[in-house]
């Protein structure tokens, strides 16, 4: 995967991740363009697009889409469920996830991404696995707070 | 307020956010933030020590306004603080900061580097996690450079934590993405394939992704997860949907895992160990049984995810295309998708099915999907996924259907989306070409063309008609006819009126005889388009109407008073103007036969690689028109014109151009290219003494031609080169003869002699066979900038070459300037009646015209130092490739063409050299110095090769191909 991006309905970004080295230009370009065109796109259409050498794929949830840009030979259905993990990730770890929730606390969806995909590939596919690792590190935070003046 | 906020929210954070998120415009926004930047500069810049609580949510707040898409150009040193700190929620805002903003401020990397060095020592798993997170998000070289040595330790020892080896794995694979030649596998391999069978589902499904990159640039040394993937795959795929617990999805067993694992297997062929087969295709055919099983639950996740399977399997099936039985089950299976109500599932099964529908086993199964192709094509409401129908009709095209499926991409065209009319454009008038039986039907289908879609059809498809219709006698007096009525629409596109005034002032005569298209008509109806064209367009009429004089002397008188009046001989245009003097002036003044010579009718372009099919190719990339059946039987039945049929047809058109070869009424320079023998022809010719247009592409330069020449038809390769024809290149390096080529037909030798910037080298073709190769011929080409950087001659080569006979080619070199590419050579015969087509890469390096300078120690340094500013150098470090044998690499450095100098490198390891290139325009002086590390075990032997010269793309140059041959 080279980047994914979660954007509203009114195109504003919530969260970006890139995998691959570009500058801090062509990011906002990237950006502007995709979201554009996906926004553009009506909800009964397909979730896949080829887009310059990349293929898109990208989901609606809510209010947010969520949207991947993977290399030519790699899988869309896989990645369409990526995207549907990391929703269900989100939505436990927060309790019936909502855009706010990653406006507000957009570290943890940083967090919680970074434990579930690193470098662009599947880290750990287990939901049980990953939310572990996310509440042990909040668990790190209160036992600190608690032994801190 | 946020719903939630898990661990220590930060107060002052959310209500940043808040304010933020209230803010009613856009300035109120930049406002509130400007605010905020000037409260956080003042608390980082206060004297009054921060405690780690607000450091880390200043911090937070200041990525949460570069989130917002501004600027931050501070609070990177207290980011890095905190990395250092003690408190895990401190040190991992840290870096998150650090990973979503280190670009923009490197000059703190050693700290940062340091910072990581500490936590991957820790021994605490979630530091170490942390820290590999960062490794992985920045993935620079710097941090290859620090970690790369030390990460490929923690991912294969033992004691390590699952999750710790997981990161490890992910981390090396960006490492390795972004700077191959730092992470290096070499005495770990064995251990990191054996990951493949690592008790934790997790370790297996990351570690993965790094073979399955690490096989696909290193196939040999990794070959040993063949087995192990087939195995893990057949455990998984035969295991019921609760056994793998936490990594069951949707009651499909571990898919992220399965996928990974077919795709592993993508990187090598078949297995040849007969049980491994074996229970491969078990696999795949359990994969492909399943699909037909009924779900187990409604939910779209659970088709997504089993379908993800099946779909790389399929892709696995199609890699191996040896299983008739799998590529036509897998075909059915995707039949079946097409009519799916999910749009997903019918867009991927297009998709797949267009690869499938290039194996020689599944494309006739293909081929009966065609009404739902069609239907598709119709009726579907995404142009995505009508955009694959097209793609899949493209494919499954042949022979048999090739009629239906070019008229109903023809009708599609009517209401295609626009961002897809110019392919499907040269999509449909790549397939009539190629399935064309009788040739009128292809002169419809391209004048249809142009009829729906003119706006779309690039310049190549309209000069492939007119190659055509040149090289076809039989189909030249429909094309005129054709054409003829097409002009009579009222309103038609200047694309047909281009490819009418060239065809009615090449074929009129044809069809003159009827009263309705006499020649004055003809004309009439040409000249009745004039003023609505383009300048490019008028030109070519302009030469339309003197071809007409030729073919037609009852129009001279009418034809003359058109050039003659003042909006032609006065016009504004210099190129139009001069047209109308000098066809004005040759009409008046040449005799018949003169002008009967001059106007000839074009000779039949050579045949090449189809134009329109190389910028297909250069649209889409080589992979996505491998469907194209290139083979010589397909192209042979063509006759098919040349790419540079465009540029010579607008050349002969155009003998007026004001060439510096060209005297003053063109006689000379419309020679060669009508047809009349080269040695007659301008000096252009002369240089190259080649015969016909085929000469233009021996590295003439086309200026001063017509400016709507398209470059890149002036460019265009006439066949791709063959994939090893860069290595070839390479073998050549350092030697000057040996065999440059081989095939079961055909064998080409090459001896060759270089002195000062000039080469001459001999070319040996040896027929292998016993039968004779016919329509011999060669071709030499400089492509690109090359042009103007080599002069390359060829003597042409008899066109007959016996069985078993050999027939030599001489090929003078003379290097006007440094250059990068090599010359291509296109060879192109008959053997029992195939075409075939090989291109190579003639191997003419920049170090050919090395002279070697000897010189003593203290000239050698005085002249390196010389030599220091940063672009005069270039350098690699590199992996030993052979064995570092000294006699082996002298004479390599000798075949170079440097002198070697001894004793003067202080250490008597290296090897140090200097030589002069020698050019046309300048000479370039070059030292080179190796150093290899001979002591490294085997394995991890490298080189660092330097080299320096007064020209930068030299010294580049001469380093990439040294760099080869170690």
């Amino acid at each position: 995967m080279q980047f994914m991006l979660l954007f509203s309905r009114q195109g504003k970004l919530r969260l970006q991740k890139w995998y691959v080295p570009l500058s801090d230009k062509e990011r906002k370009k990237i950006s502007r363009d995709l979201v554009q065109t996906i926004l553009a796109r009506k909800p009964k259409m397909c979730s896949f697009l080829e887009w310059r050498d990349l293929k898109i794929v990208y989901k609606r949830y809510a209010s947010l889409y969520f949207c991947c840009a993977v290399e030519d030979q790699d899988n869309e259905l896989i990645t369409l469920e990526i995207i549907h993990r990391y929703v269900e990730l989100l939505d436990k770890y927060f309790g019936s996830v909502c855009e706010l929730d990653i406006i507000f606390n957009f570290e943890k969806a940083y967090f919680i991404l970074d434990e579930f995909l690193l470098g662009g590939e599947a880290q750990e596919t287990s939901k049980k696995n990953v939310l572990k690792a996310i509440e042990q590190a909040d668990l790190l935070q209160e036992v600190r707070l608690l032994t801190d003046p | 307020m946020p719903a939630v906020s898990k661990g220590d929210g930060m107060r002052g954070l959310a209500v940043f956010i808040s304010d933020i998120r209230n803010c009613k415009s856009k300035e109120a926004e930049i406002k509130r933030i400007n605010k905020e930047l000037a409260n956080i500069r003042s608390k980082f810049k206060g004297d009054k020590a921060l405690d780690g609580y607000s450091k880390k949510k200043y911090v937070c707040k200041l990525l949460f306004i570069f989130l917002l898409g501004h600027d931050i150009d501070f609070g990177h040193m207290e980011a890095v603080n905190l990395l250092s700190s003690n408190k895990y929620t401190e040190k991992q805002i840290g870096y998150l900061f650090i990973s979503v903003l280190v670009n923009s401020n490197s000059e703190l990397i050693r700290l940062i580097n340091n910072a990581i060095k500490n936590d991957l020592s820790s021994r605490n798993p979630t530091f170490m996690c942390l820290a590999l997170h960062c490794i992985a998000n920045v993935g620079s070289r710097e941090m290859a450079e620090a970690f790369a040595g030390e990460i490929p330790r923690i991912l294969v020892a033992g004691d390590t934590m699952d999750s710790v080896k997981q990161s490890a794995a992910l981390c090396l694979l960006r490492l390795y993405k972004a700077s191959p030649d730092l992470v290096l596998m070499g005495e770990w391999t064995s251990r990191v394939v054996h990951l493949l069978n690592d008790q934790h589902m997790g370790v297996v499904t990351a570690a993965i992704s790094l073979i399955t990159c690490l096989s696909s640039k290193n196939p040999d040394e990794f070959k040993t997860c063949v087995s192990l993937a087939v195995s893990r795959l057949s455990r998984i795929v035969s295991s019921a949907s609760t056994d793998l617990q936490d990594y069951t999805y949707y009651f499909v067993p571990a898919p992220w895992l399965s996928c990974k694992l077919l795709r592993l297997l993508q990187c090598y062929p078949p297995p040849e160990d007969g049980a491994v087969k074996g229970r491969l295709v078990e696999c795949l055919e359990t994969i492909l049984n399943k699909a037909q099983e009924p779900p187990k639950s409604k939910k779209v996740q659970h088709s997504n995810a089993k379908n993800a399977i099946l779909f790389e399997a399929i892709s696995l099936i199609i890699h191996y295309d040896s299983e008739p039985n799998l590529l036509v089950r897998a075909c059915n299976q995707l039949g079946q998708f097409l009519q799916h109500r999910e749009t997903n599932l019918r867009y991927l099964a297009l998709e797949s099915m267009c690869t499938l529908a290039s194996s020689e086993f599944s494309h006739e199964a293909v081929k009966t999907h065609i009404e739902t192709v069609i239907n598709a094509l119709k009726t579907e409401r995404d142009v995505s996924v009508r955009q694959r129908a097209a793609d899949l009709l493209y494919a499954m095209c042949d022979r048999s259907n090739a009629k239906q499926i070019v008229a109903e991409m023809l009708s599609y065209l009517e209401t295609a989306d626009y961002s897809i009319r110019e392919e499907m454009v040269l999509k449909v008038a790549i397939l009539a070409e190629k399935y064309a039986v009788d040739y009128s039907w292809y002169v419809d289908t391209i004048l249809n063309l142009i009829r729906i879609a003119g706006d779309y059809v690039s310049e190549e498809v309209w000069y492939r008609v007119i190659q055509i219709v040149i090289n076809r006698d039989d189909v030249q007096g429909y094309a005129a006819k054709t054409v003829f009525e097409a002009l009579q629409a009222p309103a038609c596109h200047e694309n047909m009126v281009k490819v009418g005034g060239y065809i009615l002032g090449e074929f009129g005569n044809l069809i003159a005889g009827d009263p309705r298209s006499s020649p004055l008509v003809q004309f009439n109806l040409l000249h009745s388009k004039f003023h609505l064209c383009s300048v490019p367009t008028r030109a070519l009429l302009l030469s339309a109407y003197i071809k007409f004089i030729n073919l037609f002397p009852e129009t001279k008188a009418t034809i003359q008073e058109v050039l003659r009046s003042d909006s032609q001989i006065r016009n504004s245009d210099v190129e139009l103007q001069q047209r109308a003097v000098e066809y004005l002036k040759l009409s008046s003044i040449a005799s018949t036969d003169v002008l009967a010579t001059v106007l000839e009718e074009m000779p039949p372009f050579p045949e090449r690689e189809s134009s329109i099919l190389a910028k297909l190719k250069k649209k889409k990339g080589p992979g996505a028109v491998s469907v194209e059946l290139e083979d010589g039987k397909e192209r042979g039945e063509l006759n098919g014109g040349g790419d540079r049929g465009g540029d010579a047809a607008i050349a002969a058109s155009n003998a007026s151009t004001p060439s510096p070869s060209a005297d003053l009424l063109g006689l000379r320079s419309a020679a060669p290219v009508s047809g009349v023998a080269p040695s007659a022809g301008s000096l252009l010719v002369d240089v190259f003494s080649e015969a016909g247009p085929a000469a233009s592409s021996a590295g003439v330069n086309d200026d001063g031609f017509l400016s709507s020449t398209p470059p890149s038809a002036a460019s265009e390769d006439p066949a791709p080169p063959l994939p090893e024809s860069d290595e070839l290149l390479n073998k050549f390096v350092c030697k000057n003869n040996g065999v440059l080529f081989e095939n079961q037909l055909l064998q080409i030798g090459i001896k060759s002699e270089y002195r000062q910037n000039l080469g001459r080298m001999y070319l040996f073709y040896g027929n292998k066979t016993s039968v004779q190769f016919v329509s011999f011929s060669t071709t030499v080409s400089c492509p690109g900038e090359l042009q103007s950087q080599l002069n390359v001659q060829t003597k042409t080569v008899e066109p007959l070459v016996e069985g078993g006979a050999q027939v030599q080619q001489v090929i003078n070199i003379e290097c006007l300037t440094d250059f990068i590419d090599a010359p291509l050579l296109n060879i192109k015969f008959r053997y029992g009646g195939a075409l075939q087509n090989i291109s190579l890469k003639l191997p003419v390096t920049i170090n050919k015209f090395f002279q070697p300078t000897e010189m003593a120690a203290a000239d050698f340094f005085q002249r390196w130092k010389q030599l220091s500013q940063p672009q005069q150098e270039a350098q690699k470090i590199f992996k030993a490739s052979h064995g570092m044998d000294t006699e082996v690499l002298k004479a390599k450095l000798l075949g170079l063409g440097t002198a070697l100098l001894e004793n003067v490198d202080p250490n008597p390891e290296n090897y140090v050299c200097a030589g002069v290139i020698q050019t046309k325009a300048q000479q370039v002086g070059c030292l080179l110095r190796l150093e290899p590390n001979a002591q490294a075990q085997p394995g991890e032997q490298m080189y660092r090769l330097t080299l320096r010269s007064s020209k930068d793309t030299v010294s580049q140059r001469v380093c990439d191909l040294l760099a080869e041959q170690f």
